[in-house]
């Protein structure tokens, strides 16, 4: 039954929440996107946290990406085991930049009175769901070794059946408790995305790389009305 | 030709008295709210000084404005590719303490004190924690310490001039200063737009404005480093930065901005130019010394019928062509080369324009006081200026001395005519001498002395007509927004989750 609840039911939840707020947020209350950036109050220690953070966690999301969607191509890659010894050390030397970053920040936060003001709930929420997400990856990684090539065999095709709303949950609920409870891990973590800080990452400002420099916004259609 | 249509400003440097009003007016109207307490929008600093935030104008520290490689321009610190790299932490964002830890005092200490022997007392109290604090800095720390070597002697203009220069600035008995009141330039190519990655911060195009939506700001805080001026600020509170939005709503209504309108020594004037938005590479592209004339070239004569029809063409309406002709800013900046912009070197483009102070060259004094004849300057020369020709000419001439010494001869000659005037201890003939070799007729002379010393308010505010009333029928209908407060936020501009 709980395996149901957290396998079958939550994901929908989770993802419905995740694309119905983040739209409506987005859309009602833009005010309210923002990284929330808080070095103009601390800029030391943010450095040492919020740089192998960020490296580390985006690292992991397009590993994550990449065997979501490319299953085939990654066990392939596997097959020779210099390459999967690769791609799993640098998973996990991604998983632990995420680690050190994460306590960087956890520290800084705790330790800078002048950050206290600007710390609210949901900022603990998202520590504490981000800390759980790493630690059980963490011990993945570690104790069901070579998790690069058991992903794509079990987690993947979960995830599609997923996406074809016939979950076979079988699939994962035969994994070990550390891997189960990353994936539940994961599925709250998208359940609280976009209550969160986190949507900053949904805005990230790719387009700005092409962007022209200059912006210039008129009021009336230029050359046409005059008055 | 495209010509748009941009509000600009001028300073007259001379007339301010340091009061401060114009930062009071700001402060109340806009940035009396939590997470906005250290922001000045209006500042006024002491020159030599090291200003707000501390030493903005030392880029080694803050890396803002342009940087020119070869033809190319690029936003120093934080453009494309660098602020890529630099967005999860930005190694030259001011912090807090580059401005101030703002304070409060506990002030019911005072009533709720128990009955002892001593006064009771007020403590400082950190707006940011709530809790005690020793108050290090403020927003006018080295007001009228300007002089003083403890802190002007850190103002980074100082670097260029000689030994003697800075000996002469510092002698204690003499110590020279004058105020320099900023607000946000309104650049032409502001680097602060450039630089933001979310595109919340835009050039209004029918006058130039540069606003930050609120509701599009990401806390990227690129902005604050790009701008050269310090002139964006990270709110604290909301996670949103903010800048100076030129009091827009007064504008829109006919009124001048509120510290325009507050300002005391009526040191301010503001009116629109034209310019010509396709000489803008070319003026970009100019040496830095030629920076402040290539700028004063790229904006056009109201007057010239092209550029009325250019105009006129690109949707720029009679009424507004009409207050640009009678632009005061036009007069002080092209037509008497008085006006200059403050550290062109940036290449943004500033819109507002100071006119550089004489009241230091006065100060000047031989052994025996002020020499007052003709011969000895009459009112000093400009090259025995109190505060060296190269510290002005790095604060107003983006280096260039010839630029500066113009405006301050022909300010020289224009007092010494009134004087021959007024007073008529200096005869006619030598005032008019002194007209000529700065390049001013007598008309001229009586334009500037009125626009110095007379002008009421509306030939100080030419305020164009904003029409925003027609422009926002076309964006929303004016039905549907009955009943709104018309601010645009319907909830309270709290900060996220
Ligand atoms: C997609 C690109 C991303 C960009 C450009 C980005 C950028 C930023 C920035 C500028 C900050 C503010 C740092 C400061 O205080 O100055 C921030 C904070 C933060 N970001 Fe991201 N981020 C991204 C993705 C992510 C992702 C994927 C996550 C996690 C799932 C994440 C989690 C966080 C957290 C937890 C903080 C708060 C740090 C703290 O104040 O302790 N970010 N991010
Ligand atoms: S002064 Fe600074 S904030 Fe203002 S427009 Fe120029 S670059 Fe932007
Ligand atoms: S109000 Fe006017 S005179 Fe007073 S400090 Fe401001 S600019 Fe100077």
């Amino acid at each position: 039954m709980l395996n149901v609840l957290v396998f079958a039911a939550l994901p929908y939840v989770s993802a419905v929440l995740f694309l119905l707020v983040s739209i409506q947020r987005y859309r009602r209350d833009p005010f309210t996107f923002s990284s929330l950036s808080s070095q103009f109050l601390e800029t030391k220690g943010l450095f040492w946290g919020s740089v192998p953070f960020h490296l580390g966690i985006l690292t992991l999301f397009f590993g994550h990406l990449l065997g979501f969607l490319f299953p085939r191509q990654m066990t392939l890659w596997n097959l020779v085991p210099v390459r999967l010894f690769i791609l799993e050390a640098s998973g996990l030397a991604a998983a632990f930049l995420t680690l050190f970053g994460l306590g960087g920040l956890i520290v800084r936060r705790v330790s800078t009175p002048r950050l206290r003001t600007v710390t609210t709930p949901a900022d603990i929420l998202v520590y504490l769901l981000l800390l759980f997400q790493i630690v059980t990856g963490l011990w993945v990684a570690i104790a069901l070794r070579w998790g690069s090539a058991w992903y794509t065999q079990t987690v993947v095709p979960y995830l599609w059946s997923l996406f074809k709303f016939q979950p076979e949950i079988q699939r994962v609920t035969e994994l070990k408790l550390a891997a189960q409870l990353h994936i539940g891990g994961a599925f709250v973590l998208f359940a609280a995305f976009s209550f969160t800080r986190l949507v900053h990452a949904l805005v990230a400002p790719v387009p700005y790389l092409w962007r022209p420099n200059q912006l210039v916004i008129w009021n009336r259609l230029r050359g046409g009305a005059r008055f | 030709m495209d010509v748009r249509a941009q509000v600009s400003m001028v300073f007259h440097l001379d007339k301010c008295i340091g009061c401060h009003t114009c930062s009071i007016a700001c402060k109340n109207v806009w940035t009396d709210r939590k997470g906005a307490e250290y922001m000045w929008w209006n500042n006024v600093e002491t020159k030599p000084g090291t200003g707000y935030p501390t030493a903005w104008e030392d880029q080694e520290k803050y890396k803002g404005g342009w940087e020119k490689t070869g033809d190319k321009l690029e936003v120093r610190a934080v453009g494309k590719v660098r602020g890529a790299m630099t967005v999860f932490h930005n190694p030259n964002l001011p912090t807090i303490d580059d401005y101030y830890e703002p304070f409060t005092y506990s002030y019911q200490d005072l009533f709720d004190a128990a009955e002892g022997a001593d006064q009771p007392i007020a403590k400082p109290i950190s707006m940011i924690t709530g809790k005690p604090m020793k108050i290090e800095a403020g927003p006018n720390w080295d007001d009228d310490l300007g002089g003083s070597p403890v802190y002007a002697a850190n103002d980074p203009n100082l670097e260029n001039i000689s030994p003697e220069e800075r000996d002469a600035v510092f002698e204690l008995k003499n110590l020279v200063f004058f105020y320099l009141p900023r607000i946000c330039n309104h650049c032409v190519n502001p680097a602060c737009v450039a630089a933001c990655p979310s595109g919340a911060l835009y050039k209004r195009g029918e006058d130039g404005i540069v606003l930050l939506s609120q509701e599009r700001c990401r806390a990227w805080r690129f902005c604050v480093t790009a701008c050269p001026y310090k002139k964006t600020y990270f709110n604290w509170g909301t996670g949103k930065s903010e800048k100076c939005i030129l009091c827009y709503p007064r504008l829109e209504t006919g009124q001048a901005p509120a510290c325009f309108h507050s300002c005391v020594g009526r040191i301010r004037y503001f009116g629109v130019v034209l310019y010509d938005a396709e000489k803008l590479e070319s003026t970009l592209a100019a040496e830095e010394k030629d920076l402040v004339m290539a700028q004063r070239k790229m904006l056009l004569d109201p007057n010239d019928p092209a550029v009325i029809a250019a105009a006129k063409s690109n949707g720029i309406g009679e009424d507004v062509l009409a207050f640009a002709q009678r632009s005061p800013v036009y007069k002080w900046v092209v037509e008497w080369g008085l006006a200059l912009p403050l550290h062109a070197e940036h290449r943004t483009l500033p819109m507002l324009f100071y006119v550089p102070p004489l009241l230091p060259v006065m100060a000047a004094t031989g052994e025996k006081g002020y020499d007052t004849t003709i011969e000895g300057g009459f009112l000093g020369t400009i090259d025995k200026f109190r505060l060296p020709l190269r510290y002005m000419a790095s604060l107003f001439g983006a280096g260039n001395e010839g630029v500066v010494r113009y405006a301050l001869r022909k300010q020289l000659a224009v007092r010494t005519y009134r004087r021959a005037v007024t007073v008529g201890d200096v005869t006619m003939e030598e005032a008019k001498k002194l007209l000529a070799e700065a390049g001013c007729s007598v008309e001229q002379a009586e334009a500037i002395y009125y626009l110095t010393s007379i002008a009421p308010v509306d030939d100080r505010f030419v305020i164009p007509p904003m029409h925003r009333e027609e422009a926002i029928e076309m964006l929303d209908s004016p039905l549907a927004a009955k009943g709104f407060a018309g601010m645009g936020f319907r909830r309270k501009p709290e900060r996220g989750a």
